[in-house]
């Protein structure tokens, strides 16, 4: 259930499994099984993904734009048919269970999406009658509070054309929180928002997560994920290479160590000498993986081979390299 | 049940009212949330007016050309039989409007909205949020269509209704002679309108399938719409080639003027259930490639 990226730097990436008993149905929040959707066109979106979401998890879906995120959010919330595999909501097979299960499953889907001629309110209340599980008895309230939650209230009245982008995402949260919720899947719920609407989402994913609600949330910038999960799944290129606890993926980081020199060629020897994977040479600096090495037995070696050392660090990588080294660089479009 | 502190919250209020306990109830605001939307919207309302002008201005405009054509022309040859009735009668306007919106007017009048019903929802990307709701595929294609139907309904009577007003006002009203040649009472002569208004909201309800089948197939609602709009017109075409003439009365415009059959005595009711049956037969038809179409694709929108 946890997936290794192949060819990964050093050691085991496998990890503790959340959870291991049998009925994994009941504790996981969403579930799927070899998750599999390929486009008319032949092109393969999502390969075999075998998402494992714990309840009452913060879970960072991450992945390049174009990895597959998207479409797997589709499928699980039965927009989408999955070409083959298998997926739960809150133990409940979707798309069969759509009706049931989804009314309990707030969601943010690829940016928000309301009708420009009606008010804030009256889309939300447009939606809330759609659900066929609401109560119209509760809606004004419901509705009156979804909108103070994510601050609209001022705004209610006003027509959705007219709302600014923030606006518009915020009212699509409010939407989401328009019903007592057990999961809230959010796509991308920063895109497009200043850096101050981002911390406002962020504290609200917070704030949800805290009620003791399943948060699912991707995002293609793994700092806008990092900070509220608990958990990470990272696609790409439609394969889930990576799936666990944050931590776990912090322990992956392989710590290096860095020779700063002016004899390169030299040190790099030493560095083979003592059996270090991976050297890499740039001028004036030699780093290779440090492994069970002491630093101290680096620079002695270093010293003993007269080896002119400026300046020696151990250095692990951070979540963002790690993260690219998952993915692979940016920009280069990979299909 | 994780989300306790807002369940709590929230549930106080419903009263602990069963969940799902009334989905008739439930589809029914739904329904009505959607006639709302339907009706108040700025675009549809301006739709209803130009319907509604259309009346008046064929009223005043046949009330002026009256004394000098002695009423034997019209714009249309299935109006014509209409007109020659019309100066003894207002009621008449209504058949004379009727007959001459239905070429165009009235089908895009119903096909905007039921070619946008879908196809619109998809643009706006509300579609996925619907779904997501959930409001159920088939609850919301129910829900278009029966919207469509009261839409199409609405077209029908507004334009009757105003043509009967506007009718009487400039023609006066009196007993009716029918196309027969039988003349009833006035009371009659209005059931008749009555009948002939119901029988083209048939018909407009029937094209109002065909436009929804084709707006879940698109996310562009003016697609849809022109798509819609080009049947009808290439239906009245061929309707009109006399070498096409063993096909007609299978293709969606053909019994649409049919509603002259109400105005004779006795009723030509075999022509009546021709039209009926074939807006049943395109409506049941359409109706089915929607759903097949709607419960089995992809939303990407």
């Amino acid at each position: 259930m946890i997936q290794a990226a192949p060819g990964d730097r050093d050691g085991p990436m496998t990890v503790p499994a959340p959870l291991t008993s049998a009925d994994q149905g009941a504790e996981l929040a969403i579930a799927s099984s070899a998750l599999t959707k390929r486009f008319r066109g032949g092109q393969l979106a999502v390969d075999h993904v075998d998402l494992a979401v714990p309840r009452g998890a913060v879970y960072g879906f991450l992945g390049p734009n174009g990895s597959g995120k998207t479409t797997t959010i589709r499928m699980l919330l039965g927009l989408a048919f999955p070409t083959s595999g298998s997926a739960e909501l809150l133990g409940v097979p979707m798309p069969e269970g759509a009706t049931r299960v989804l009314s309990r499953v707030g969601s943010l889907v690829e940016g928000p999406a309301f009708y420009p001629y009606l008010s804030g309110w009256d889309n939300l209340a447009r939606y809330d009658a759609a659900d066929r599980t609401a109560s119209a008895r509760t809606a004004k309230a419901r509705i009156g509070e979804a909108m103070e939650r994510v601050g609209l209230t001022g705004a209610a009245k006003k027509k959705f054309r007219n709302y600014s982008l923030g606006m518009k995402q915020r009212l699509a949260i409010a939407a989401a929180l328009l019903t007592p919720r057990d999961l809230i899947i959010l796509d991308e719920p920063t895109n497009g928002l200043d850096p101050q609407g981002t911390r406002e989402v962020r504290a609200l994913v917070r704030q949800i997560a805290a009620e003791g609600i399943t948060v699912f949330v991707s995002s293609h910038l793994l700092a806008e994920v990092e900070q509220v999960s608990t958990h990470v799944g990272v696609m790409r290129l439609g394969k889930l290479v990576f799936q666990g606890e944050l931590a776990a993926l912090r322990r992956t980081a392989a710590p290096r160590v860095a020779v700063r020199t002016g004899d390169t060629a030299a040190a790099a020897e030493v560095l083979a000498k003592l059996s270090l994977v991976d050297p890499v040479v740039v001028d004036g600096l030699v780093t290779a993986e440090l492994g069970d090495v002491a630093p101290e037995k680096v620079t002695a070696e270093l010293v003993h081979a007269g080896v002119g050392v400026r300046g020696l660090s151990v250095e692990a990588p951070s979540l963002e390299d790690l993260f690219v080294g998952l993915t692979g660089e940016g920009f280069d479009v990979e299909r | 049940m994780s989300s306790v502190d807002l369940a709590v919250n929230d549930r106080r209020e419903t009263g602990g009212a069963p969940e799902s306990a009334a989905p008739v109830r439930n589809t029914l605001r739904f329904f009505g949330n959607e006639l709302r939307v339907t009706f108040f919207r700025r675009r549809n309302q301006l739709l209803l007016l130009v319907a509604a002008l259309f009346p008046l201005l064929i009223g005043i405009g046949l009330k002026l050309s009256m004394p000098h054509g002695g009423g034997g022309r019209g714009p249309s040859a299935s109006g014509a039989a209409y007109f020659s009735q019309l100066a003894a009668n207002g009621v008449f306007l209504t058949f004379v409007a009727l007959s001459l919106l239905l070429i165009l007017v009235l089908p895009v009048v119903v096909g905007v909205v039921s070619g946008d019903s879908i196809a619109g929802e998809a643009g706006y990307g509300t579609l996925r949020y619907l779904l997501a709701v959930p409001a159920g595929r088939t609850r919301l294609l129910a829900v278009k269509y029966a919207t469509i139907v009261v839409w199409a309904m609405a077209a029908t009577f507004t334009v009757s209704v105003i043509a009967l007003v506007v009718g009487v006002a400039l023609f006066g009203a009196g007993p009716v002679t029918l196309l027969s040649g039988t003349t009833v009472s006035l009371a009659d002569g209005l059931f008749h309108v009555l009948l002939v208004t119901l029988y083209v909201c048939a018909a407009m309800a029937a094209f109002g399938a065909i436009a929804l089948a084709i707006s879940t197939f698109t996310e562009h609602a003016i697609g849809a719409i022109a798509a819609a709009m080009i049947i009808v017109v290439a239906s009245e075409v061929i309707d009109n080639i006399p070498q096409f003439a063993p096909v007609a009365p299978y293709i969606p415009t053909h019994w649409w003027l049919s509603f002259d059959s109400l105005l004779r005595t006795p009723i030509d009711t075999t022509t009546l259930w021709h039209g009926l049956l074939s807006f049943a037969v395109y409506a049941v038809l359409f109706l089915s490639i929607a759903w097949a179409r709607f419960t089995s694709a992809d939303v990407t929108s």
